[in-house]
């Protein structure tokens, strides 16, 4: 193999597994560091620079990042990013005069904002303090879009919420609520110099083919409408036996909120096999302590009325068949179809984009499924002033893909708005520093704690089902937080090899705890990962190979199950190991931080 | 500074024949100075037993007093260990030896250990032919008491602070080839191919193996005019051939060149399969091999691998005819059979 090239920026940010999973990159072992060490501000400051709402993802995140935490490959559980996020917005003191302080100098260009969800927030947060009049439009009385109208309060309380839009409000955004857009046409009009539409996947898939649909109206809800009429209040029961229809996180909601709301026999059907749906795990499990039990492959057949009243729905029961390729196909088990009662049901099965107030003949270009068209770089739409984010752009994904989204589009929009190529994208920002404090001292806790991971303890579920508003989960106490935090291992603190100061003495393959470093023959990658200390199995985990040494061999390193307990570096006589902690920083259209 | 090594392991570590991973070979974290020699020779010989399949139980290790003699507590934690006075390492080994001989010895040396005040001890245990392996892990210093000179210092050598040692080597190799040593190998702690395999061998054959492993101290010795620096040994090695062990039960797999591979069937039926970088050389020759090594030695250069091997030999249980079973786990019903077996003694030297 050619030695690996460490200045690529993206190197070293591969091996730290969560930041390079977040979509946002959020560089994650440094705000826990700064959560172990007390600083709860300033691990809410890295925090916000990067997702923008630490609050409300440290509640509700789908966390990228916890799949592909690399303690998950050493033990059975990767670090609670999640929560510990939450540590550092729950314990921080005032950080208002941390963030970009207004008026900003005004740099005489206005741009328009459609949608005020995620995506929309991260672009006026990134591109307010650069001088842009930012005006931002929508339909309800405050901003937050899916986070106010679709997550319920049990998970995300208001006042968190309102917190951090209002971080982002009070940076001299215009805001324009109540305000429905329904002709871009008109906005294009308004001379603003760039348009970002960030109006999410607002409508809910329905069954409306499925007999007994139209008769049963009354009693049949969409999943996501009916959630965000539970959030303004319009709605406020739920008869007693409930359906739930789908296997997402909406499902999720819709069947805790039902719980909440009345709903004393609360079933969540799916399609899909339990192991196969689409909500995270840790969302089953709390809707499953809620008493609601998830009846996995069945299909709904039809919509059974009783005097023109919906009594229950009728139910196909399937298995799962895999071909070759692996593609699944849902096949009738045979067994008699099932009846579920039910006064209400509630159809969660997915969401869609729609577009209908974007007139056609504008020059933004729509594909064959209703989708502008969209640069996945650039967020540009054909109209060269219009750009997309969040599930406007390229469908329903999560609160966190939205602010990465965002993020693009905000660089864009500043390049468009200079006259720039919003092709050249400016580079990330990258420091490597060495952590050495003394002969064997580093500046990071380099000792691998053994813990297995904290439970987030929630409150008694007699209190949280009688009251809607109440939050579940409690988060980490400090001292929990603290041990929590020490469970992860620093992958930030990169392994830096420098091969002339190398003498060959074999310290470092000897000591490392978890056989990542091999001093061998050079052959090809395919060769080389067989015959290491330790198989090399896992191909999304680099090699690190250095030059050709002295002896003729190279140094080869496994990226895979690296501790970064700096054992290498401390058993290395002459320094040719370092522990140097890499902070990687996505392009930002300002610099926040 | 960690003193803790961590508790996570590769998940897919290899297993040897018996279950156990390299982890259950592993002892405490080394707190010998970091790129010590003896660290990897330690790292080698919990590799060999990890290779041998061999339990860490059924392994004896015995030291004196060194760097060197440190090292029993940085491998095969799960092994039997006695740390002796400086220099009386042999007669422990010899005493363990005798009482039980069913364990796997590893007598673990110095240069001063072994060269200056256990010289007399190390020469007897080699004339009685002890079944174990004896390594010394030869730095050319003291390097517990900031490099002095050794008794293996090569004449010429300079230390770290710039003197010139003016005496004349001790060469451990020769002597215990000139002693009638049954196995005597010589290598390098930077090169783990070659000293794992030595190992191997060494603790297969069934008498005195010594090793001689240059191992660089990294605080004291590794400068520029040191004869026993990485560098310094790196370029001057000449390996006599590399060798692999085959245990019985294994196929020879390795070929090499005709003309220029040797086997040499061990006491068991085992086999060393020896590829020889030099022609003339035969393994089981030991005026040659102490020929190779004087000429070696007058080139200024190290002779490494395996350089003689003496497969017709007793051990010192086979000399003395000692009992089959160990004498450890005789008891007394054996061992004070009672007056009537006394009795028909005496009656028979009447």
């Amino acid at each position: 193999m050619n030695p690996t090239n460490t200045k690529d920026p993206e190197y070293y940010h591969k091996v730290v597994d969560c930041q390079y999973a977040c979509p946002a990159h959020t560089p994650v072992p440094e705000y826990i560091r700064l959560i172990a060490a007390g600083l709860y501000s300033e691990a809410y400051m890295v925090n916000w620079e990067s997702n923008v709402f630490p609050g409300v993802l440290g509640r509700t995140c789908d966390r990228p990042c916890e799949p592909a935490c690399r303690r998950g490959r050493v033990e059975d559980e990767p670090v609670a990013i999640c929560r510990l996020k939450r540590v550092a917005a729950d314990f921080k003191d005032d950080v208002k005069h941390r963030m970009p302080q207004g008026p900003f100098a005004s740099n005489g260009k206005k741009i328009a904002l459609i949608g005020g969800g995620p995506a929309s927030l991260t672009v006026a947060r990134d591109l307010a303090p650069l001088g842009y009049e930012i005006h931002l439009f929508d339909e309800q009385f405050a901003g937050g879009g899916m986070m106010r109208s679709q997550i319920p309060s049990f998970r995300l309380p208001e006042t968190v919420l309102n917190e951090e839009v209002g971080y982002i409000i009070d940076l001299g955004i215009h805001t324009h609520y109540k305000t429905y857009v329904n002709s871009l046409k008109e906005i294009l009009d308004q001379n603003y110099d760039a348009i970002f539409v960030g109006t999410g996947a607002p409508r809910g898939r329905d069954l409306s083919s499925l007999p007994g649909r139209k008769e049963a109206s009354a009693n049949v809800h969409i999943g996501i409408e009916w959630l965000a009429s539970v959030a303004f209040e319009h709605t406020n029961k739920i008869g007693k036996k409930v359906i739930v229809l789908g296997g997402g996180n909406t499902a999720m909601d819709c069947c805790r909120t039902s719980r909440r709301l009345g709903g004393e026999e609360v079933k969540v059907l799916v399609r899909s096999p339990f192991s196969e749906m689409k909500a995270s795990p840790w969302e089953k499990e709390d809707a499953m302590h809620e008493d609601i039990p998830i009846m996995e492959n069945h299909v709904p057949l039809e919509f059974v009325l009783e005097n023109g009243k919906l009594v229950g729905m009728k139910f196909e029961k399937v298995h799962p068949v895999y071909d070759e390729k692996g593609k699944r196909q849902l096949l009738p088990t045979g067994e008699q179809d099932v009846f579920v009662e039910a006064d209400d049901v509630l159809i969660a099965i997915g969401q869609e984009n729609s577009f209908p107030w974007i007139e056609r003949d504008l020059g933004l270009d729509f594909d064959g499924h209703g989708m502008p068209v969209v640069n996945d770089v650039t967020f540009q739409s054909t109209l060269k002033n219009v750009f997309f984010g969040g599930d406007a752009s390229f469908g329903p994904k999560n609160v966190i893909t939205a602010v990465a989204q965002g993020h693009h589009a905000a660089v864009s929009i500043d390049l468009f708005c200079r006259d720039l190529d919003v092709l050249k994208r400016p580079d990330p920002m990258t420091n490597l520093m060495s952590t050495k404090m003394g002969i064997h001292e580093w500046s990071y806790d380099s000792i691998v704690a053994t813990d297995k991971r904290f439970i987030v303890p929630q409150a008694e579920k007699k209190i949280t089902l009688s009251d809607r508003k109440k939050e579940v989960e409690l988060g980490f106490d400090l001292t929990t937080a603290f041990q929590e935090a020490q469970r992860c291992l620093n992958c930030d603190v990169q392994t830096v090899f420098t091969e002339d100061r190398c003498i060959e003495c074999d310290a470092c393959m000897d000591i490392c705890p978890t056989s990542c470093i091999t001093f061998t023959p050079n052959e090809d990658e395919k060769d080389l990962r067989l015959h290491l200390s330790a198989p090399a199995h896992n191909l999304t985990q680099d090699l690190l190979v250095s030059d050709t040494l002295k002896t003729g061999r190279v140094m080869v390193k496994d990226e895979d199950v690296c501790l970064h307990c700096g054992l290498c570096a401390e058993r290395c006589p002459t320094s040719a190991w370092d522990m140097q902690k890499y902070l990687y920083s996505t392009t930002k259209a300002s610099k926040i931080l | 500074m960690t003193y803790l090594r961590p508790q996570f392991h590769h998940p897919e570590l290899p297993k040897n024949n018996i279950g156990y991973t390299k982890k259950e070979y592993e002892g405490s974290l080394s707190t010998l100075c970091a790129g010590c020699g003896h660290d990897s020779i330690s790292a080698a010989i919990a590799q060999a037993c990890f290779e041998m399949n061999i339990e860490p139980h059924r392994v004896a290790k015995l030291s004196g007093i060194g760097c060197s003699s440190k090292t029993p507590a940085y491998f095969l934690g799960n092994s039997h260990g006695f740390n002796s006075v400086h220099g009386r390492m042999p007669s422990v080994a010899t005493g363990a030896n005798l009482a039980n001989k069913n364990l796997q010895y590893f007598g673990v040396s110095g240069d001063g250990d072994s060269a200056s005040i256990g010289m007399g001890q190390f020469v007897h245990a080699i004339r009685r032919n002890l079944n174990m392996v004896y390594i010394v892990m030869n730095n050319g210093c003291y390097g517990l008491t900031k490099g002095q000179d050794s008794a293996t210092a090569d004449e010429g050598s300079k230390s770290k602070s710039g003197s010139v040692n003016p005496f004349q080597a001790i060469d451990l190799a020769s002597m215990a080839v000139e002693l009638g040593a049954t196995f005597v190998a010589q290598s390098f702690s930077g090169d783990k191919q070659q000293l794992i395999p030595l190992i191997k061998a060494a603790m297969h054959h069934g008498g005195f193996a010594f090793i001689n492993v240059i191992s660089p101290c990294v605080t004291f010795n590794n400068n520029v005019g040191s004869t026993k620096s990485y560098d310094y040994v790196r370029e001057h090695v000449e390996a006599t051939g590399t060798i692999d062990f085959v245990p019985t039960h294994s196929e020879i797999t390795t070929s090499y060149a005709a003309g220029t591979d040797t086997t040499v069937t061990m006491h068991d039926g085992s086999k060393i399969q020896l590829h020889k970088l030099a022609n003339d050389w035969n393994p089981e020759d030991r005026i040659a091999a102490a020929s190779s090594l004087q000429k070696a030695r007058a080139k200024g250069e190290i002779l490494t691998g395996l350089l003689y091997i003496n497969s017709g030999y007793h051990d010192l249980h086979a000399t003395l005819n000692t009992t089959d079973i160990s004498l450890n786990t005789l008891d007394e019903k054996v061992l004070c059979p009672g007056n009537a077996v006394l009795a028909e003694i005496n009656a028979g030297l009447r």
